[in-house]
């Protein structure tokens, strides 16, 4: 649903942004959804326990949630992705999940081997009421002759919350429970990078390697769902975060998190922040030239090394490429949706290619996202005017909004494909999901090398239209 | 080499043809922890009526069950599309502690003012019915001041399997019937039931029996329409397509309106030529020249048909076939079709079976061939490995586990955008299942070299 209160006030100071196209025009807000822009929390949360070694994640509540969201994870990873779930039944919704919840996850534990059971509620359970910590600390007691399995728990109730607050509530929910003790320093560097691609954290543990640090990032999805060609269907892919460098996390000499909206959450950083007493350093994803740069900032101030020659030439030549490619976008009006922190991130790219946001919108309510936007737009947007900013939405208010405003391309996640059908534009896929092309795991959006491909799609995605559009089709453009 | 059962509580869901007397478990809750492909009751209720175009489906709950069936499936409509939206009341956590039916009310208010449709379809979500809201009376009082039908759709997922969902789907369109005109329907007339036109597959039927001069009187629920299942009561007979999705409306049908259904399977050659002979049976008193009709029908499609057949066959011989689908009616037919492409079926299971449905199984596979209900990715793996198949009939949640293993697949699920169904779908699933098979890419996958090298030792 879109606020009521669209229009905004700014403090009027030199060179302050002009406000006039979030100012437009109120629209009505909505009771019912349609066509959401979020997913539910429990998916976030089975996601990133996917990135965890030797985690098998699992769904307390009804077999379908886990079976939908699976269909779902798959159709983008083209990977396994097996999520157990406690399969409650009529009985169990009146009685309490506890007898299926502790039998699944011994289920789990014998027939999977795991280490590491990652478990989030869903809608039911948490209306329920289910205690899963004491079923859990029960579960503990009667059971502990056995080789037990770690369990990571993560309430993530979908009616608070989108499928990001699902995530970090799952990278939190890790931290906490598992890096109880202080190591010594190790020499390591935590790296929290949110939901980004496979291809996205191979590349941050190279860039991490040609800094010469040891990095963890939590979760790390690159290999469980991105997996290889292997000889035998593994119960549990390999790859992810090790339970090792989890404990480890405490021992690092600073944490990175990705995520201008995670200011005003409680974060896997500060938690140990406040455990540790570890520096954290909160940045924007990674995402076009000049949140890359803080990145690399970031590492430079960790590791007091200058930014690797390798990396000082890639962000050349994204300059360089900025350059040649400018005038293909420049003054191009786009909407941009998708999750929060990844939708900043696009935003703070397009600006500075010279594209014009003109909608940038995201289905999760965050209390800073508004003010992040206008951040990453300060002094560099064109035409000096913000792009109306819109949480909570849906794409029926997406594509009403969006109409009046003729944009000319579309960035965000495969599900804006029927606005870019209806008005015959561009969508240039970024994100989760990807479900109509082939190779969204392999995206890349961070660092130089994720402007760069972002950049080369966005204006071979421009010239091709022209060429579609123009009865002559030029071979030179 | 005989692989473990793999949980022993599933024990007596699998069932390997010709060791004991036949005997299977099924329709049971899936086991804690065991990673079921199944979904859920709302699943199976949102699955049938989803392809009712005109109508509005609106999903009363958290977000997430709206979002994961959106546009969900290939079901085309030659008119209207408001099926392909998806709408929810999207319940945040005041609803969820005072109750949803306000926003509920106010939600079916906006839409069916917004979108002006036929009808309505509400569904519960587990969540709904823990808070109890009270979706019957909402949708009454809705209806009453909307003039539609608008109607519950009790489907709460946790209060039963996919099969509860289709029962509670076909209760909800058992309101619809009886309460259109049926002045003007021919004596020859029928409604397909049980079949969603993925890919446009009840095109092609509706072609079949179009030429048999047979009058389709309403789609259920494929390209669907509010109008025509108010009055297909009107028509002579239900032809039901599937095991388990609309048979309740049929037989529901027949108690109250005496109309007689058959069932039948468009998929294969044999099951297609049989299904529309059975309708030309059926009418024959009525139209003694129907029989003709449909024999030139079906000479005419399998003249086309053969050659083309005979080619993929060449590479197909002796090749070996595992299948994993929904419901398992699906699966007498596929057996079926792969004999015709000179393959063999060692594997067979479903996640919705009925007692009869496997003992028919049972009937018709080979010595050895391994039944299985309610399955999971650890056993489907390992029943796969254990039979060495060639390629596997599933879904999209089957798939990885078929490219892991480095074998072929071939989606026969609701996902597929291609249509499988009449002589020609049967021509579509042999050429599917021939460029996957000898697909070059096999060659590589490790666990297909690895079985090179050790032959070659
Ligand atoms: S909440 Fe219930 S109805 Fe919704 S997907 Fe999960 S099991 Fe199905
Ligand atoms: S019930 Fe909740 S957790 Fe399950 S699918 Fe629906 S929104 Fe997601």
């Amino acid at each position: 649903m879109s606020d009521n209160n669209p229009v905004t006030v700014v403090e009027s100071r030199p060179g302050a942004l002009d406000t006039r196209v979030s100012a437009r025009k109120a629209r009505p807000s909505y009771v019912s959804t349609t066509n959401a822009c979020k997913l539910c929390t429990p998916i976030g949360a089975a996601l990133a326990f996917r990135g965890i070694e030797g985690c098998v994640p699992f769904l307390h509540g009804s077999q379908g949630c886990a079976t939908y969201m699976r269909r779902y994870i798959i159709s983008h990873f083209r990977e396994p992705m097996d999520i157990a779930s406690s399969s409650l039944g009529e009985k169990h919704a009146i009685y309490g999940g506890g007898p299926n919840l502790k039998k699944g996850i011994l289920n789990v534990m014998g027939k999977y081997g795991a280490k590491i059971v990652g478990v989030a509620t869903t809608c039911l359970t948490e209306t329920i009421g289910d205690d899963v910590p004491m079923i859990l600390k029960e579960f503990r007691r009667e059971f502990s002759d056995l080789a037990l399995p770690h369990i990571v728990f993560a309430s993530t109730p979908s009616y608070s919350g989108t499928h990001m607050e699902g995530w970090h509530a799952a990278v939190r929910a890790t931290v906490e429970q598992l890096v109880t003790d202080k190591v010594s320093e190790n020499g390591t560097v935590n790296i929290m990078p949110g939901f980004v691609s496979p291809a996205d954290i191979r590349y941050l543990k190279e860039i991490a390697t040609d800094f010469g640090i040891r990095p963890t990032i939590l979760p790390d999805i690159s290999e469980t769902l991105d997996g290889q060609a292997l000889e035998d269907y593994e119960t549990i892919p390999s790859g992810g975060t090790s339970l090792e460098a989890i404990r480890e996390m405490s021992g690092a000499s600073a944490s990175i998190e990705f995520g201008r909206t995670l200011s005003c959450l409680e974060t896997a950083g500060n938690v140990l922040k406040k455990r540790f007493d570890m520096p954290l350093y909160q940045i924007g994803m990674p995402i076009g030239l000049r949140e890359t740069d803080r990145f690399f900032q970031a590492l430079e101030a960790i590791t007091g090394r200058e930014t690797p020659q390798l990396h000082q030439m890639e962000r050349g030549r994204l300059v360089d490429a900025y350059i040649d490619g400018h005038k293909y976008v420049s003054g191009l009006k786009a909407v941009v949706y998708g999750e929060a922190d990844l939708v900043i991130g696009l935003t703070s790219f397009l600006v500075e290619i010279g594209i014009r946001p003109v909608l940038v919108a995201t289905g999760s309510k965050d209390k800073v996202f508004k003010q992040a936007i206008e951040e990453v737009c300060k002094g560099i947007a064109l035409g000096a005017s913000l792009p109306a900013i819109r949480e909570g939405v849906d794409f029926f208010d997406i594509a009403e909004e969006a109409e009046g405003l003729k944009p000319d391309i579309l960035v965000g996640h495969a599900k804006g494909y029927k606005m870019a059908r209806e008005w015959n534009i561009p969508l240039v896929r970024a994100g989760f999901p990807n479900h109509d092309r082939f190779g969204g795991q392999r995206i890349l959006h961070l660092g130089y090398r994720g402007a760069q491909s972002l950049l080369d799609r966005i204006i071979n995605a421009i010239i091709e239209k022209k060429q579609a559009d123009s009865p002559i089709g030029y071979w030179y453009i | 080499m005989k692989t473990a059962v793999i949980f022993e509580e599933r024990k007596d869901q699998i069932y390997r043809k010709g060791e004991q007397p036949f005997e299977l478990a099924c329709n049971r809750e899936s086991l804690a922890g065991a990673v079921s492909q199944r979904a859920c009751v709302f699943c199976g209720s949102r699955v049938v009526l989803y392809p009712i175009a005109d109508a509005l489906h609106l999903v009363h709950g958290p977000i997430g069950c709206a979002v994961y069936t959106w546009d969900i499936r290939g079901a085309l409509s030659s008119g209207p599309e408001l099926h392909r939206l998806s709408f929810s009341t999207d319940l945040q956590e005041e609803d969820v502690i005072f109750g949803g039916e306000k926003k509920l009310e106010a939600a079916l208010n906006e839409l069916i003012e917004r979108y002006q449709p036929r009808a309505a379809f509400v569904y519960s979500t587990c969540i709904v019915g823990i808070i109890g809201d009270d979706l019957a009376g909402v949708c009454k009082k809705v209806e009453a001041e909307k003039g539609i039908p608008v109607i519950p759709v009790q489907s709460e997922g946790f209060k039963g399997n996919k099969r509860a969902g289709y029962e509670a789907a076909c209760k909800a369109m058992f309101r619809l019937v009886g309460t259109g005109d049926t002045t003007g329907i021919s004596p020859v007339s029928l409604n397909i039931l049980g079949d969603f036109n993925l890919a446009g597959e009840i095109w092609i039927i509706r072609d079949y029996l179009k030429r048999m001069g047979v009058e389709v009187v309403a789609n259920i629920t494929g390209d669907g329409r509010i109008a025509d299942i108010q009055r297909c009561h009107g028509a002579a007979l239900n032809l039901v397509q599937c095991s388990g999705a609309t048979l309740d409306l049929a037989k529901m049908m027949k108690e109250k309106y005496g109309i007689p259904y058959i069932r039948v399977s468009y998929f294969g050659i044999e099951d297609m030529a049989e299904s529309l002979y059975q309708v030309a049976r059926f009418f024959e008193s009525r139209d003694p020249e129907i029989m003709k009709r449909t024999e030139a029908v079906v000479r005419e499609e399998l003249e086309e048909l053969h050659p083309k057949l005979v080619e993929f066959r060449k590479d197909l011989e002796g090749k070996k076939a595992a299948i994993y689908v929904g419901g398992a009616f699906k699966a007498f037919s596929l057996i079926k079709a792969f004999r015709h492409l000179g393959m063999k079926v060692v594997m067979v299971g479903s996640q919705t079976g009925t007692k009869e449905d496997y003992r028919e199984l049972e009937e018709i596979t080979d010595p050895g061939t391994i039944i299985v209900d309610d399955s999971n990715p650890l056993e489907l793996s390992a029943f796969i490995k254990e039979k060495d198949v060639d390629i596997f009939v599933g879904g999209v949640k089957e798939r990885p586990i078929a490219y892991k293993l480095g074998v072929g697949f071939c989606d026969h699920n609701h996902e597929r955008k291609i249509a499988l169904e009449g002589f020609v779908g049967m021509y579509n699933f042999a050429k599917e299942v021939h460029s996957t098979v000898i697909s070059p890419v096999w060659q590589f996958a490790p666990r297909r070299q690895k079985q090179k090298e050790a032959g070659n030792e």
